[in-house]
């Protein structure tokens, strides 16, 4: 049997498939806890990445005709997206654990020739600290790249630097 | 609560590895720490599903507002299965392009040839019961980047994949057989592994063909298939 098809870079034209509802993962009636995910993505040099697409997924609140549980954003001039859902909460590790609220992140970019893949958890949650993917980081710098903090009511912020200085946890999935 | 089968690891030399000096812009946009290794749980085995009455289909980029577009018009036929061959039902594909001029219709693209008003380049069909998809569209044409002196882009479509899972998302390139801009592709090339590379070639099908009409490419795709974990092994 033939192996998974390779990955090539999304490049700098993907907005021609761009819809900017997509950046709202609520609307579709969804009802629950609303939360907007905002961040940065910076390169090496620290400069703000213009044309990244940054794509959100969680498996908890579950998917369902009014809620998709994904979203997509393009980062702007600023380097900034912005995506609006519901706020997860814990869901199953694997062998009886328990994972800490959590949204999983996929950046695809120009100069990107696959999806990275990283998360975003939530500041000053109590369940953090038994969280298996967290623990596992042992370096507290590197761990608190997956942490987004609070920016005022129902905000959470995640700077994501690809490369360099304070770089970004990404996964191997 | 038994653990999730997870998606099995990819074959080594299959895919890009994010450091591709050949390919410029890779420079300053791949991590240069190891990746942290997570054994998959709900989060990466489940994933987006996508439904027509949420996401109407658009199979025919070769129309726009009822004109035609320029260029030579294409049927691309193709069926999604997994590693194990089995096929992937009712998943949406993403589809964009250059025109056959080989501009896009995008603002970033400067490049000095025409644009086409009634050609967008985007589309998204879905698999039917039994992974097979189809659309219409233009042959694009190639186009010049800034990678290197003289560098041109193959003519390629793009596609975007979810699959199953969060853990199964591919977005890749197709192209054409016997372009000789593949051998000077970096981005093409960045694959190490030359049937890996091979694959994302598409090949002309008469049996796509639609008589007095358009030519047929057939490109198929296989997602990532599931791995038996750890414990369930004898």
């Amino acid at each position: 049997m033939p192996a998974a098809t390779a990955s090539q870079t999304v490049g700098p034209y993907w907005h021609l498939i761009e819809d900017k509802t997509w950046a709202d993962a609520t609307r579709f009636g969804a009802t629950g806890e609303k939360i907007t995910f905002t961040g940065t993505l910076t390169d090496g040099e620290g400069a703000l990445i213009p044309d990244g697409c940054v794509e959100i997924w969680q498996s908890d609140p579950p998917a369902s005709e009014t809620f998709p549980a994904f979203a997509r954003a393009r980062t702007g001039i600023d380097g900034s997206f912005r995506i609006v859902t519901l706020k997860p909460g814990p869901v199953p590790g694997r062998g009886n654990t328990q994972q800490a609220p959590h949204i999983a992140v996929t950046i695809l970019a120009r100069g990107l020739v696959k999806a990275l893949f990283t998360r975003a958890y939530f500041e000053g949650d109590p369940l953090n600290a038994n969280d298996p993917l967290l623990s596992s980081i042992e370096d507290e710098t590197r761990r608190a790249t997956l942490i987004a903090h609070p920016r005022g009511a129902g905000i959470w912020h995640l700077d994501i630097r690809l490369q360099g200085g304070n770089e970004t946890v990404f996964l191997d999935i | 609560m038994t653990d999730p089968v997870p998606f099995r690891p990819y074959v080594p030399g299959t895919q890009p590895a994010y450091d591709s000096p050949e390919y410029r812009s890779t420079g300053l946009r791949h991590p240069k720490q190891t990746l942290v290794k997570l054994a998959h749980t709900v989060t990466e085995t489940t994933g987006p599903q996508f439904s027509p009455s949420h996401f109407p289909p658009r199979a025919d980029l070769s129309v726009h507002e009822g004109k035609i577009a320029l260029g030579e018009r294409i049927i691309v036929r193709g069926r999604i299965t997994d590693e194990d061959g089995r096929p992937v039902p009712h998943t949406m594909i993403e589809i964009w392009q250059a025109n056959a001029a080989g501009r896009y219709d995008h603002p970033g693209d400067t490049h000095d040839a025409p644009l086409d008003p009634n050609f967008r380049g985007d589309g998204r069909v879905f698999t039917d019961a039994d992974g097979w998809y189809e659309f219409v569209s233009i042959k694009p044409g190639a186009y010049p980047w800034r990678n290197h002196h003289n560098a041109w882009r193959p003519n390629h479509i793009h596609f975007s994949y979810f699959g199953p899972g969060f853990a199964s998302r591919l977005i890749t390139q197709m192209y054409f057989p016997g372009d000789p801009l593949l051998a000077l592709d970096p981005i093409f090339q960045v694959i190490p592994d030359e049937a890996a590379r091979n694959r994302l070639i598409s090949t002309f099908d008469l049996a796509v063909t639609r008589p007095e009409w358009a030519l047929g490419y057939r490109f198929d795709v296989v997602l990532r298939g599931r791995g038996a974990t750890p414990m369930e092994n004898p």
